[in-house]
């Protein structure tokens, strides 16, 4: 297993290069202009030379490899400085937002809290409700509990978070006034009533999001439920005289747990990368937010980054559900 | 082998019934049997016969399905498994009743080692500490001829061969000696010389332990093996019941005498083309109230479309349930 987790990992350095000169290529066809968000009084030669101070002169492969050496050289040392107190030295340019001006870097750890607060806890809310709902039904299939959850799997499946976001902050913040509609990243915990508010702040895109993963999980959950359900070996472990609940929760479950675990890792990276959507309804500024903004202003080194750091985690929780399915199916053996 | 003892498991009328989306068909219809201890009943049958569901009933295998058991009673052990509650009746399960099923690949949880899935029912009915359970798994494991037991305990199901698997569910069946061994089709799945080799094993398992054990089958040649006595099966009824020689030497009912033809023989001069039993078994959408075997039958006359023949006693532990006698070739008398 150990063999295979690092010949996976060398082997998607090849695969991530890839993946960065694509994304460095596709951006550089879209057809955006970082001076366009400037004031139109700039006279035209002005923003000619703000082009060429961006770097936006030089030919692509140039600015390819540069990003390169920022993100691959620059930002790994710089964080060793930080980390470790080293003195490294030397001059290093940093990966930095055109918008802003500031490391893209500092940007995503900025704003990587807020994402993992809300979006992350929507996950775990989400797989939370979502595995014993599935169980449940899929064990009574076709009762009144399976079908309400049926319907409300359906529901959180097809209407999307900007509409179920607008319904709560309608009925939850305008008419009956409990929540705030728009989450607050500036506040601080500190004590009990901090707290509280920020728990009350977090309801509304929480429970919007957890719809949306708990609809999607728990089907997956019913129906590999209901495939191991019906397999031989349930009715050999009845033949020794097992319990109801051993029977579903130790010989189903288990099995029925295997396609399940690696449908959750994989939805892992969705979090980092932000409910985009979600996080413009709420307000929340958390890296979906700051994707959208570098968008729309052009600043590719933001978008670029983010992106490549995306394609890294998608790459890696692929690793990861490969390595789980491993560990949970002994069926399974990758040397 | 069957003295007037008591015995170890007395079915009467049992009767199954499914809901389908057809309607309710009926799989098993009044049928009443006794095991005697240590005895080895075949049951045989097409598929489709009610072999399989006959056994399941009897034990509530059928589980949440829409299966509906009911009959006079089912005595085991003094206790009567129609009426117990679901907690007794799983006490019964894999303690007092094992069972072997048709598809050992299947059988076996394959996310579980061998060793945590024979120590299940040992620690679950007889409360085995987890050391003494592990010491009783090996001893089984040896016991139906596994090499090195201790150390496959910690293998998985998909470490083992098909046999080798048979021979682990045979193991499970016996962990808690139970008074009887339920053989669903056990040799079915496997290739004929491992079919050999899982005979042999259970009547040298059977001399050893001395369970009874009820043996299903759709082949005649492994029930002249190794049964006691046999009972044939048809549209969820017994329709011939009879000591193995009997049975062989003097079969009386039709479907029983079609059967016997259509095993081949090694030994015929001329080669025969095989035969068949032209049709299949019904699917009952009511009780019978006819012969459940006229539609193929070669004999069937008047009655046999009026009337559900009774089983008849013509001999010793003999009996039969047809209104042809096939000495005079004639109907019996009424």
């Amino acid at each position: 297993m150990l063999t295979y987790t690092i010949r996976r990992l060398l082997l998607a350095i090849p695969t991530l290069i890839a993946i960065s000169l694509i994304i460095f290529l596709l951006l550089d066809l879209a057809p955006s202009d970082p001076t366009a968000n400037l004031p139109l009084t700039i006279p035209p030669d002005v923003r000619e030379k703000i082009r060429q101070s961006l770097g936006l002169g030089d030919p692509i492969y140039i600015r390819y490899l540069l990003w390169c050496k920022q993100f691959f050289v620059n930002e790994p040392l710089n964080m060793l400085e930080q980390w470790f107190g080293w003195d490294i030295g030397g001059d290093r340019l940093r990966v930095l937002s055109w918008q802003t001006r500031s490391p893209v870097v500092d940007l995503i750890v900025q704003r990587m809290p807020q994402t993992l607060w809300v979006v992350g806890m929507s996950y775990v809310v989400g797989v939370l409700i979502a595995l014993p709902i599935g169980i449940i039904s899929a064990y009574r299939q076709y009762s009144w509990f399976d079908q309400v959850g049926t319907f409300v799997s359906m529901v959180g499946f097809s209407v999307p978070t900007f509409f179920t976001g607008v319904l709560v902050i309608v009925i939850f913040s305008v008419w009956l006034g409990w929540f705030p509609s728009i989450y607050d990243t500036t506040h601080q915990v500190t004590d009990w009533q901090s707290f509280l508010f920020q728990i009350k702040q977090m309801i509304m895109p929480v429970a919007v999001l957890a719809l949306f993963n708990a609809a999607q999980i728990s089907r997956f959950m019913r129906a590999s439920m209901l495939d191991n359900l019906n397999q031989d070996y349930v009715r050999t472990a009845r033949a020794k005289g097992m319990r109801e609940r051993t029977v579903v929760l130790v010989h189903v479950l288990r099995n029925s747990l295997i396609p399940v675990v690696t449908v959750i890792a994989l939805g892992v990276p969705q979090i980092f990368g932000g409910a985009i959507i979600t996080e413009q309804v709420f307000k929340v500024n958390g890296l979906g937010q700051l994707l959208i903004i570098s968008i729309q202003g052009g600043d590719l080194p933001t978008v670029q980054t983010l992106t490549f750091i995306f394609a890294v985690l998608i790459i890696l929780f692929n690793l990861v559900a490969d390595v789980l399915y491993g560990v949970l199916d002994p069926r399974i053996r990758y040397d | 082998m069957s003295e007037a003892g008591a015995a170890v498991l007395e079915v009467k009328d049992l009767k199954t019934v499914f809901e389908t989306g057809l309607g309710a068909v009926h799989a098993v219809n009044s049928v009443s049997f006794d095991l005697m201890p240590g005895e080895l009943l075949g049951v045989v049958g097409e598929s489709g016969s009610g072999k399989s569901v006959t056994m399941m009933s009897l034990i509530g295998l059928l589980g949440s399905t829409s299966a509906i058991v009911d009959g006079a009673h089912v005595n085991f052990d003094g206790k009567d498994l129609l009426k117990v509650s679901e907690d007794e009746l799983r006490a019964v399960r894999g303690a007092g009743i094992g069972f072997v099923f048709q598809d050992p690949m299947t059988s076996l949880n394959p996310v579980f080692t061998v060793g945590f899935q024979l120590m299940e029912p040992l620690r679950n009915h007889m409360g085995l500490s987890k050391s003494a359970a592990r010491m009783r798994a090996a001893e089984l494991l040896d016991l139906v001829g596994i090499a090195d037991a201790t150390r496959r305990l910690s293998d998985y199901p998909h470490q083992f061969s098909g046999g080798m698997r048979q021979r682990v569910m045979i193991a499970m069946a016996l962990a808690c000696d139970p008074k009887v061994l339920i053989a669903d089709e056990p040799t079915t799945a496997l290739d004929v010389t491992i079919q050999a080799q899982i005979l042999e094993l259970m009547k040298e398992l059977r001399n050893k332990i001395g369970m009874a054990i009820i043996w299903i089958t759709h082949d005649l040649g492994v029930i002249a093996g190794i049964a006691d006595r046999v009972m044939v099966m048809y549209g969820g009824q017994i329709v011939e019941q009879a000591p193995v020689n009997e049975l062989f030497q003097n079969p009386q009912h039709p479907y029983t005498r079609a059967l016997l033809k259509t095993v081949p023989n090694i030994r015929g001069g001329r080669a025969e083309r095989l035969r068949v039993i032209e049709g299949q078994p019904p699917i009952m959408f009511s009780s019978p109230r006819q012969c459940t075997y006229h539609t193929r039958c070669t004999h069937a006359f008047e009655r046999c479309l009026k009337f559900d023949p009774d089983r008849l006693k013509i001999g010793e532990g003999h009996d039969v349930a047809c209104f042809w006698d096939p000495v005079t070739g004639e109907p019996r008398d009424e």
